[in-house]
């Protein structure tokens, strides 16, 4: 089981888009993931606000909640996005760094349910939240 | 009673591509994504020019799932805040060199987007068009389709609803 954990977060650092965006995986293990960015100006979508694009923060969602299908107990191994929703809340405080966590509530032989919530520094309002569907891929 | 004289070609080419040059390059994120917009008349078609940085798993090769949503959500955006602008631009309501000079109407925010990964995105360029179904005075719908080698092969799709900014005030209220 470690070694999965183990081969999860190198999987997911070594993702170059998931780099290219700065993201950080601090916590992963048995179908949970906890993923943040910090605050980059080349990644604002609104230059008057300078608020952070909502792409980077469905990014952030996507690898987020393809790290816990990973780590799931039942998950073999890769995984692939299926669908992913996002409904965005509020916009993130420009200066702040994002935080997703990511919770895989259940697997099957071929699907997982993902659900995943994104905040800043205010924790209590969440910024967005995702729900997904993923391929639970033969190892 | 004659018929107006049609403008120059050059004149209009050059305040249309202007005004959504203008639109584009207001955004950082579009610009670290590395996306340009092809125009045709009213229509765009959004290109996402290919580079290492957009892949997501090293192994297939394969584009990042979250690149491809940012991309097509990116694409909705600029097709909405495009249709708002274009009579705008059209009536001289709106001049390009003041867009560029950072005088832009406000962007539609995104309420929520769905994508449909309908093939893995192959490391090259990808296209998309978005589609507006309703654009009303407060929400509007939109859908999205990425290709990439075949126009009727969808390697992606999408669909989101927007809040839209309210109408700058007019000359009369402001």
């Amino acid at each position: 089981m470690i070694d999965k954990v183990k081969i999860a977060r190198q999987f997911i650092e070594a993702v170059p888009h998931a780099s290219a965006l700065g993201m950080e995986l601090s916590e992963i293990d048995d179908g949970r993931a906890v993923i943040s960015m910090p605050y980059d100006k080349r990644l604002v979508g609104d230059p008057e606000t300078g608020v952070i694009h909502g792409g980077a923060v469905s990014a952030m969602m996507d690898t987020c909640c393809g790290a816990a299908v990973m780590s799931h107990p039942s998950a073999p191994g890769g995984t692939a996005t299926i669908d992913l929703r996002i409904d965005y809340m509020r916009a993130a405080t420009p200066g702040q760094r994002i935080t997703t966590t990511a919770t895989c509530y259940h697997i099957t032989r071929s699907v997982a349910f993902v659900r995943a919530t994104a905040v800043d520094d205010d924790a209590d309002r969440p910024v967005a939240t995702a729900t997904g569907t993923f391929t639970v891929e033969k190892r | 009673m004659a018929r107006p004289r049609p403008e120059p070609i050059q004149v209009v080419k050059q305040r249309r591509d202007s005004a959504l040059k203008a639109l584009v390059d207001a955004v950082p994120y579009i610009r670290f994504l590395g996306i340009e917009f092809d125009r045709r008349g009213d229509e765009l078609t959004a290109v996402l020019n290919y580079d290492d940085k957009l892949i997501g798993n090293p192994f297939l090769p394969a584009l990042h799932g979250g690149a491809t949503a940012a991309f097509l959500e990116v694409t909705a955006i600029i097709a909405l805040g495009w249709a708002q602008v274009w009579p705008q631009i059209e009536s001289g309501a709106l001049d390009p060199q003041d867009m560029a000079a950072g005088r832009l109407p406000r962007m539609p925010k995104t309420i929520d987007f769905t994508v449909d990964y309908l093939r893995s995105g192959l490391p090259r360029d990808a296209y998309a068009r978005a589609t507006i179904n309703r654009s009303g005075r407060r929400y509007a719908s939109v859908q999205v389709a990425a290709w990439q080698d075949h126009h009727d092969k969808l390697y992606a799709q999408a669909t989101g609803h927007f809040l839209m900014a309210p109408p700058p005030p007019t000359d009369e209220t402001a």
